[in-house]
């Protein structure tokens, strides 16, 4: 316990002084209220509107812990939501909708996993196929329309609350935890970790490395299908060009900020969320502090960019050895003091 | 003096790993450091080559002190090392190996075929006969140690250190490369030679320094040294003797047999071969490197499917098509390349040593912690791996621990066959006698093992039986009084096909004969 803690404390630094900064220029950042039974305010807004990124960063670190990437999540938000909508559309009613879209995010992680794992395909040049091909693939479902429909029991997904929390939160929260819990209960974690610093070795010591990537490009798929499910739910519409554009590269930038290695091995689920609501909440920060929509992009970069510096371990090696010079001299000083 | 070190200190978390070292190097002299696993040899080296910062203490090259930040920058200084781990790039050529960072341009671009030219000649007095344009990967171990020191010889002027470069090697090779050293040293270069081969020392060496826990023992000169006396400088204490154990004829006819491969084959890597293992039996496979030992070991054990051939138990076929299988049967493979299929480097001792059963559990019956734990500490304790405790990263430990830790990993799944490929490489005298009694322990028990040696005498010891490979042919089995280093390296050297011409045998081979440039051969 105290050891995870201590692992997410640089991400729970980050987000409280982001907090403290964008409640400088906006005071009431903090304030929640409770309106008509919905709890409301700046950081229930971000807990919501993070939701597809903080989704799609849990499959994500699953995926880069085995030195892999998936460029494809965004688009696989797409193809979800467009079979979401038009399975919607034709009256076949929620639960088979949900299935449905489940199936296909699944189907696309098998795709991935098997490009990459069996054919040994670069997981970079792997999944990039179905990013640009995925698109065209959500066209043609939603047959180039952006596709409405109606069904309230569905858009509670994306726009519904229970006991006051919005159903994406609860949604993004549980996956996080059940995830964490079902990676570190089980030997699935150290599995993947092991496969990621270490293929040969760890076949040569029995692990299944080939399935165990499949599993995990499977994994990102179905939490792309749920971030597609949140977002089309949302706005009760499939819009094939829009949905989840770029956000894959907003769940990798969450892997990163939450301290994951792009090289594989271990991993921390937990801070790969934080590292999403860390991003939404300078998206929405930036906002309330009320700049110029024009240099959003720009101090989004320079706060993500202190951010990784912080945390580089170069920078921190220079730190460890700055403060033990340091601590040298004062001895050194405080020897002298004495005699 | 060339080079100076006083009072070198060097800590990490939980261990002190030097603690106020001095060293001397003269010029022309060959320095050999010594101590157990985990003393600190690579340390003291990797703090003299920039490669970890010191924490105190003083260094001095040629009467200057010198402090470098990076191997590149000790490179620049005259500091050349050959690292215990071969550190090339695998997927890079051997001429962009040996050339890299320095490639001869003409035009701005690299010249390949001048770089392939410098590169050939960088390796002429080595005897290797390769192709500098095939990638370093596709070579042996012990041709890429060659490389990397023919690469620290051109880059060093003044000093050469070279950090256990024999462990792989085979005899022929090490006699080629003390050739290459003393050559050097008369010109007048200062080397460091770190290596737990005592033999190798004495033959080698004109001084001596010895290091245990982090402290700096003795340094005499080599000759005159009894060797007892320097074994107990190493350890602190007496080495026990390992008594041999029996080859009394025909001793393990009466053990049954427990399996038996027959026509395992696999063109271009293997001539097909029968193998029955008895229970409790040790074979040994001797053979120069690249004879086709290890490439045995991998069809046996499913890392390299079979093309023919068949294997069984008493109860039936069994199918070894991957190494999943192969440990569903019972076998173990501890590989010889420690670095890329032997440890998994982040991850904790305890986890190394529970992966391969953790694996064969599956992934969903997770090893309970206090389990995890008993079995670590049982390990670190029986093996004596040297660490501050069982939650250490392995990539952090002594080359011979990090060894320690991937035969526990086996140990710990109790197989019934167990494949040690190299199982003593990098481990210091006092653990090297811990684990061939070890060994005789298992066998005792019922296990049966296959060990895979470039050290004959430790084969000697250890093995009921040798089976001799040589290119790429089972070619002589040997037991009882047969069981010699003599007849085990006249097996090895003989030539009994006399279709064969010379140029077709193994690399070291013709090295030994006489040194070829790679384009006779091509
Ligand atoms: N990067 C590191 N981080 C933490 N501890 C380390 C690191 N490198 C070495 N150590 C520790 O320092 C001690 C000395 O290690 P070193 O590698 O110098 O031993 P060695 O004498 O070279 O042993 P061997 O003969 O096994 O190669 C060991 O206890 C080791 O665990
Ligand atoms: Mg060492």
């Amino acid at each position: 316990m105290m050891r995870s803690l201590k692992r997410v404390a640089p991400q729970l630094l980050t987000l409280v002084v982001l907090a403290a900064l964008v409640s400088w220029f906006f005071p009431g950042f903090l304030r929640i209220e409770l309106t008509d039974g919905r709890l409301v305010g700046p950081v229930i807004d971000i807990l919501k509107r993070g939701a597809p990124v903080a989704l799609l960063a849990v499959g994500m670190t699953l995926v880069v812990a085995t030195g892999g990437i998936d460029l494809s999540v965004g688009t696989v938000m797409a193809i979800t939501g467009a079979v979401a909508a038009s399975a919607l559309v034709s009256g076949w009613g929620v639960p088979v909708a949900l299935v449905l879209a489940m199936g296909a995010g699944l189907a696309a992680g098998f795709w991935n996993g098997c490009l990459v794992s069996v054919l040994g395909i670069q997981p970079i040049v792997a999944t990039l196929i179905l990013m640009t091909a995925g698109r065209g693939i959500a066209q043609l479902i939603t047959e180039g329309r952006i596709l409405t429909f109606t069904d309230t029991g569905f858009g509670f997904l994306g726009s519904g609350s229970l006991m006051g929390i919005p159903v994406p939160t609860l949604l993004w929260v549980s996956t996080a935890v059940l995830v964490a819990l079902l990676m570190r209960r089980t030997a699935l974690g150290l599995l993947i970790e092991a496969v990621g610093v270490n293929r040969r070795a760890s076949a040569l010591a029995g692990v299944n490395a080939r399935g165990l990537i499949i599993v995990v490009y499977m994994a990102s798929g179905l939490c792309a299908a749920l971030a597609g499910i949140i977002a089309t739910a949302d706005i009760r519409g499939a819009d094939a060009n829009n949905a989840g554009l770029w956000l894959e590269l907003d769940a990798i930038l969450a892997v990163v900020i939450g301290g994951n290695s792009l090289l594989g091995g271990r991993f921390s689920i937990a801070a790969a969320v934080l590292g999403a609501m860390i991003i939404q909440t300078i998206n929405t920060g930036i906002l309330l502090a009320g700049f110029p929509s024009e240099y959003n992009l720009v101090i989004k970069a320079v706060l993500v960019l202190a951010i990784l510096m912080i945390q580089s371990p170069h920078l921190a090696s220079e730190w460890a050895l700055i403060r033990l010079q340091a601590e040298r001299r004062r001895t050194v000083r405080g020897q002298e003091g004495t005699r | 003096m060339l080079l100076t070190i006083r009072s070198l200190t060097k800590s990490f978390p939980g261990t002190k790993a030097l603690d106020g070292v001095n060293f001397d190097l003269v010029a022309g002299e060959v320095h050999a450091l010594l101590g157990e696993n985990g003393a600190g040899k690579s340390t003291l080296i990797k703090c003299l080559t920039g490669a970890y910062r010191r924490d105190a203490g003083e260094i001095r090259l040629d009467g200057r002190a010198i402090s470098p930040g990076s191997t590149s920058e000790a490179q620049d200084l005259g500091i050349g090392t050959v690292y215990q781990e071969v550190n090339l790039l695998a997927n890079l050529t051997v001429a962009q190996n040996l050339t890299f960072g320095r490639e001869p341009r003409r035009f701005g671009l690299v010249d390949g075929r001048a770089q392939k030219r410098a590169a050939e000649e960088m390796l002429q007095g080595y005897g290797l006969n390769i192709d500098v344009g095939r990638d370093l990967g596709s070579y042996s171990v012990a041709i890429q140690q060659i490389i990397a020191i023919a690469r620290a010889v051109e880059v060093s002027g003044k000093v050469l250190i070279l950090d256990e470069p024999t462990a792989s090697l085979d005899a022929a090779e090490v006699a080629m490369l003390f050739d290459v050293v003393r050559r050097l040293r008369d010109r007048g270069l200062g080397i460091v030679f770190v290596s737990h081969f005592l033999d190798q020392v004495f033959a080698l060496c004109d001084r001596l320094t010895v290091l245990r826990n982090g402290q700096h023992v003795v340094t005499e000169r080599t000759d005159g040294l009894d060797r007892l006396a320097l074994i107990h400088h190493m350890l602190g204490r007496e080495l026990e003797a390992v008594e041999t154990q029996g080859h009394a004829e025909g001793a393990g006819v009466q053990k049954p047999e427990m399996l038996r491969f027959d026509g395992m084959g696999r063109a271009g890597v293997i001539e097909p071969f029968d193998l029955k293992v008895r229970r409790g039996e040790v074979i040994g496979f001797a053979g120069l490197l690249g004879s086709g030992r290890t490439e045995s070991a991998e069809l046996l054990f499913g890392l390299r499917r079979a093309r023919t051939g068949s294997a069984r138990d008493t109860d039936g076929p069994l199918t070894i098509d991957t190494p999943q299988a192969a440990i569903a049967a019972g076998f173990g493979f501890a590989p010889e390349d420690r670095k890329t299929e032997g440890i998994v480097a982040d991850l904790s001792i305890r986890e190394n040593i529970i992966l391969a059963l953790q694996a064969r559990r599956g992934w969903a019956r997770r090893l309970p912690r206090a389990e995890q734990d008993r079995l670590a500490a049982q390990y670190i304790e029986s093996l004596d791996i040297r660490t501050s405790d069982a939650e250490k990263p392995i990539g952090e430990l002594s080359g011979g621990n990090q060894q320690k830790v991937v035969l526990a990993r086996w140990l710990a799944m109790n197989p019934r066959f167990l494949i040690l490929d190299e199982p003593t490489r990098g481990i210091d005298v006092g653990a090297h006698a811990e684990i061939l009694k070890l060994i005789g322990r298992l066998t005792e028990d019922g296990m049966s093992v296959l060990i895979i040696s470039s050290e004959l005498d430790e084969l000697v010891v250890a093995a009921d039986r040798i089976i001799v490979v040589r290119d790429r042919r089972h070619v002589r089995e040997l037991t009882g009084a047969d069981l010699t280093a003599d007849t085990i390296l006249a097996a090895i050297a003989a030539d009994d096909s006399p279709d064969e011409s010379s140029g077709k045998n193994p690399v070291a081979i013709a090295a030994a004969d006489a040194p070829k440039t790679a384009k006779e051969v091509r």
